[in-house]
């Protein structure tokens, strides 16, 4: 196996560097300065660059790759990137939180500038000359007045180590000067993926592996009562049906034998009702034990609300989302002994091997977690499970296991996008100034990374304790506050302490939730002001990047100035809304534009183009941004207009595309975007931010549209024509 | 039981070990190693696993391999004639037409039937033949486009 050659490296470089070291806690990883963790100059002629963040579908490999080919100025052909390995690469924790280009980027170009220097001293000394004469083209350095005299990285460093840190602030190359970063350098991914290649982890296979796939239980919190092993008598190829407590699978010879054995197998569970009725889930989410952040107490709230001339107040409800990946969740793992090599499309392989080694009691650095790229996850799917799942099945039967995840696992088994209930309120005085802003959020925890195996479904099934209690509680807090300028202003997040359904990261974790409510309020507050939707914004938003973000969706989106709503009343109404939101406060600025069309009578929504602004500071890949901010505006329009997890008191009842249906393509409207470089602010992440302004601009463009107010995600007819009457 | 069944994938023949119900996606896959055609929901809803039998796009994830008979079946990989990918396939990488790239091979396998079909579908005809590939993260503008562009590759317009 590739992976083997690593092995020898020298011990001096092992000790120092932070591959495969043995704590595997820490959210974000470890850090290391270690130059040899990150870049490796290879005899011929290639540059391995590692990273421990891994691709997610959002093209972070080419981003990074170009990253380290503009820093090392060498072509991007020559850089090999290894992302994600246990024993290869850098702890970088999670990949989340659009922090690849942030972190990985950010170390990567310093170890680029390290790496390059060093190289440049070395060609200084072989070549006899000093090092402001020297040039640099595609990793051959040369002498300027003699093109002559030259000598290529590889046959300066090919396989040898740097052995030395990345020093702290390594000036690095100014960023008018790039030829790479900054360019559409395509994705190194595509041309595979579309000729058949092996590319997932779905694909991948090893010698003599076998088939797995899983009886779970049709709720959670069911018991296993009896298993009857004979029913599946006569059927060909069952290895072993594994049951431990409530865990249980199938390992066959081939796949269809796995899902013919999964089927066919007797099992009879005993349930109870462990969720509140659909019909109950705000108020049961209102009624729960919270534990309480006040985020913002700035002025005095109370007072400025008492005396405001308008009083405002709204309520608005996001349900339960399923992160839905196209592809649902595969892992092999090969367990012999207490040596484990586990293959995986998790974000953080880093964490989850250390909660592998706890699950099956082996010390964490026998647990070596390579990670292959799956379906899009954005966020937290099955992924993490599967592996779990793979493992214990690997483990019975002492061979190799793909265990591939049906499409009803992956739906009711994977931890959803948490329902949210937000409620705010706003006072305005005479001129429609708002003098008084109170938000608040009751949310569980956003995040529920699988640190311990409580944390994993296969922990749970074989403990038998089904946990939705979290330990710690993150992500409702995101785009809680605004960027506005309100002088009395509050933003509290309840935090619920027990989800009903199991929950964890999704895209923007509440960014999208909280812009949403926050969004449509300002919305609220504009049309009672009686003013212009865009014009009302920018009062309160001193900041210039703000501003021209605002003002560049509406002038793309051709927006007229004027009160909402529009106040015509045909059949077939159309309007238009803004929302704008400053991801996480500080990372980027986005505002979109949407135009709908409502069929007053039955309720259809149409979205007919939506215009996003975007400032990101530097953009890395102009082309893979706009991917990214077109895909965030779909799959968002999709959670807005049509998602939401249906459940009873005992069985989740979205298990299928009918029963959680998506948007198609009939449905996908024009998506217009208008990218505003900064060449001299850093490059922020762009995975998440435009996820985050969609569903408040398609809710303030049917209220522009109708009239009628939109509070609850999804935006089905029914809800549209509930608001109308 | 098994040793009967022979199938035409991508030109050649192969003899199925499988049982005759296996459906046809995990032959493919497990039996002649493809990796084209992905397993996406396993009830014939998301179009993943596509493939095409003779010039019609097929759900292979349900359909019984003993029911292909001599029809030719052409995968993801079988696009690919002489080492040059398909003018689809071209498309796509131009367009950067992917995002995951899970549901692309349906989303190929799609167009190359429509294209046959309808050289030159409208906006409405592209959407109506797409829609029941699902995507997750996004990417219906752009794959509409590399749909487009296959459109001039293929009539000779853009094409080398």
């Amino acid at each position: 196996m590739a992976n083997q050659g690593r092995q020898t490296k020298p011990e001096s470089m092992r000790r120092k560097g932070h591959r495969g070291s043995g704590r595997r806690e820490a959210f974000w990883g470890q850090l290391t300065n270690w130059l040899d963790d990150w870049l490796e100059i290879n005899s011929d002629g290639t540059v391995t660059a590692f990273s421990g963040k891994v691709e997610l579908g959002t093209g972070v490999r080419t981003a990074l790759a170009q990253i380290v080919a503009e820093e090392l100025d060498v072509s991007i052909e020559r850089v090999k990137m290894v992302m994600g390995d246990t024993q290869r690469t850098p702890d970088e924790g999670y990949t989340a939180g659009s922090m690849t280009i942030n972190s990985s980027g950010t170390a990567l170009r310093n170890a680029g500038s390290q790496a390059r220097r060093i190289l440049f001293e070395l060609a200084a000394r072989r070549l006899a000359s000093n090092l402001d004469q020297l040039n640099v083209q595609d990793g051959v350095i040369s002498v300027i007045q003699d093109p002559q005299r030259k000598v290529s990285y590889a046959e300066l460093m090919g396989g040898k180590a740097f052995n030395i840190e990345v020093a702290e602030n390594i000036p690095v190359k100014d960023s008018q000067t790039y030829k790479v970063v900054g360019t559409s350098t395509p994705r190194e991914d595509i041309p595979r993926k579309v000729a058949g290649q092996s590319a997932f982890i779905q694909d991948f296979r090893v010698p003599g592996m076998l088939h797995a796939r899983l009886v779970r239980p049709p709720s959670v919190g069911a018991e296993l009562v009896s298993l009857d092993d004979s029913s599946l008598a006569g059927l060909p190829g069952v290895v072993k049906v594994v049951q431990r407590n409530n865990f249980i699978g199938v390992v066959t010879e081939r796949e269809e034998q796995a899902i013919l054995a999964a089927q066919t197998l007797k099992v009879e569970w005993r349930e109870r009702p462990t969720l509140p009725p659909m019909q109950e889930l705000y108020t049961t989410l209102r009624s729960r034990r919270t534990e309480d952040n006040f985020l913002i107490d700035q002025g005095d709230f109370d007072a400025a609300w008492k005396n405001a001339s308008r009083q405002l107040q709204a309520t608005y409800y996001q349900p339960y989302h399923a992160h839905a990946s196209i592809g649902p969740s595969c892992a092999v793992a090969d367990v012999k002994g207490d040596q484990i090599i586990v293959w995986a499309s998790t974000p953080g392989p880093y964490p989850l091997s250390g909660t592998l080694a706890k699950l099956l009691d082996v010390p964490p650095e026998n647990v070596h977690l390579i990670h292959v790229e799956g379906a899009g996850s954005y966020g937290q799917n099955g992924s993490d499970d599967a592996a779990a799942d793979a493992v214990i099945l690997s483990q019975a039967v002492g061979r190799p296991v793909r265990l591939q995840w049906s499409r009803q696992d992956e739906f009711v088994w994977e931890p959803k996008a948490p329902a949210m209930v937000m409620e705010v309120r706003g006072g305005l005085d005479l001129q429609g100034n708002v003098v008084a802003w109170d938000y608040q959020v009751w949310s569980p925890s956003h995040v529920a990374r699988a640190h311990s195996p409580e944390q994993l479904v296969a922990g749970q099934l074989l403990s038998g304790q089904p946990s939705t209690q979290f330990g710690f509680s993150f992500g409702a807090e995101r785009n809680a506050p605004t960027n506005y300028s309100f002088t009395n202003q509050r933003v509290t997040v309840h935090y619920i302490a027990d989800s009903p359904l199991r929950a964890s990261s999704f895209r923007s974790l509440g960014g999208a939730e909280n812009t949403f409510a926050n969004e449509s309020f300002m919305d609220e507050l504009a049309a009672d002001a009686g003013m212009d939707a865009v014009e009302f914004r920018l009062r309160y938003l001193p900041d210039e990047r703000a501003r021209e973000v605002i003002k560049s969706a509406a002038s793309k989106a051709g927006w007229e100035a004027r009160p909402s709503p529009q106040g015509k009343s045909n059949r077939l109404a159309e309007g238009r809304g803004i929302a704008f939101a400053w991801y996480e406060n500080d990372q980027a600025i986005v505002a979109s534009v949407a135009h709908v069309q409502v069929d007053t009578f039955s309720g259809n929504v149409r979205v007919k183009r939506i215009v996003v602004a975007h400032d990101c500071g530097l953009i890395i890949n102009p082309d893979g941004l706009r991917n990214q901010i077109e895909g965030n505006t779909i799959q968002s329009l999709s959670r807005a207009l049509k998602e939401e997890v249906l459940f009873d008191e005992w069985r989740i009842k979205s298990v299928d595309w009918e029963s959680y249906p998506i948007l198609t393509f009939s449905e996908v409207p024009e998506v217009e975007i208008f990218l505003i470089n900064r060449p001299k602010q850093p490059a922020l992440g762009a995975g998440e931010p435009s996820t985050t302004t969609t569903a408040a601009a398609v809710a303030n463009a049917i209220f522009d549209a109708t009239g009628a107010r939109l509070r609850q995600i999804p935006f089905t007819p029914e809800r549209v024509k509930a608001a109308l009457s | 039981m098994s040793g009967e069944i022979v199938i035409t994938v991508n030109g050649k023949p192969y003899t199925v070990q499988s049982a005759p119900g296996t459906p046809l996606l995990y032959v493919l896959r497990n039996e002649i190693g493809l990796n084209g055609p992905h397993f996406g929901c396993g009830g014939e809803k998301c179009g993943a696993c596509m493939v095409l039998i003779g010039a019609e796009p097929k759900l292979s994830c349900h359909l019984p391999v003993s029911e292909i008979g001599h029809a030719r079946i052409t995968t993801l990989e079988g696009l690919i004639e002489e080492g040059e990918l398909h003018p689809v396939q071209r498309a796509f990488i131009e367009e950067q037409a992917t995002q995951c790239g899970y549901c692309v091979n349906g989303m190929i396998i799609t167009t190359a039937a429509l294209l046959w079909k309808n050289p030159h579908p409208t906006d409405e005809q592209i959407r109506t033949a797409l829609d029941g590939n699902l995507c997750r993260c996004g990417t219906h503008l752009r794959i509409m486009r590399a749909v487009k562009r296959a459109e001039i590759l293929i009539s000779g317009k853009g094409g080398d």
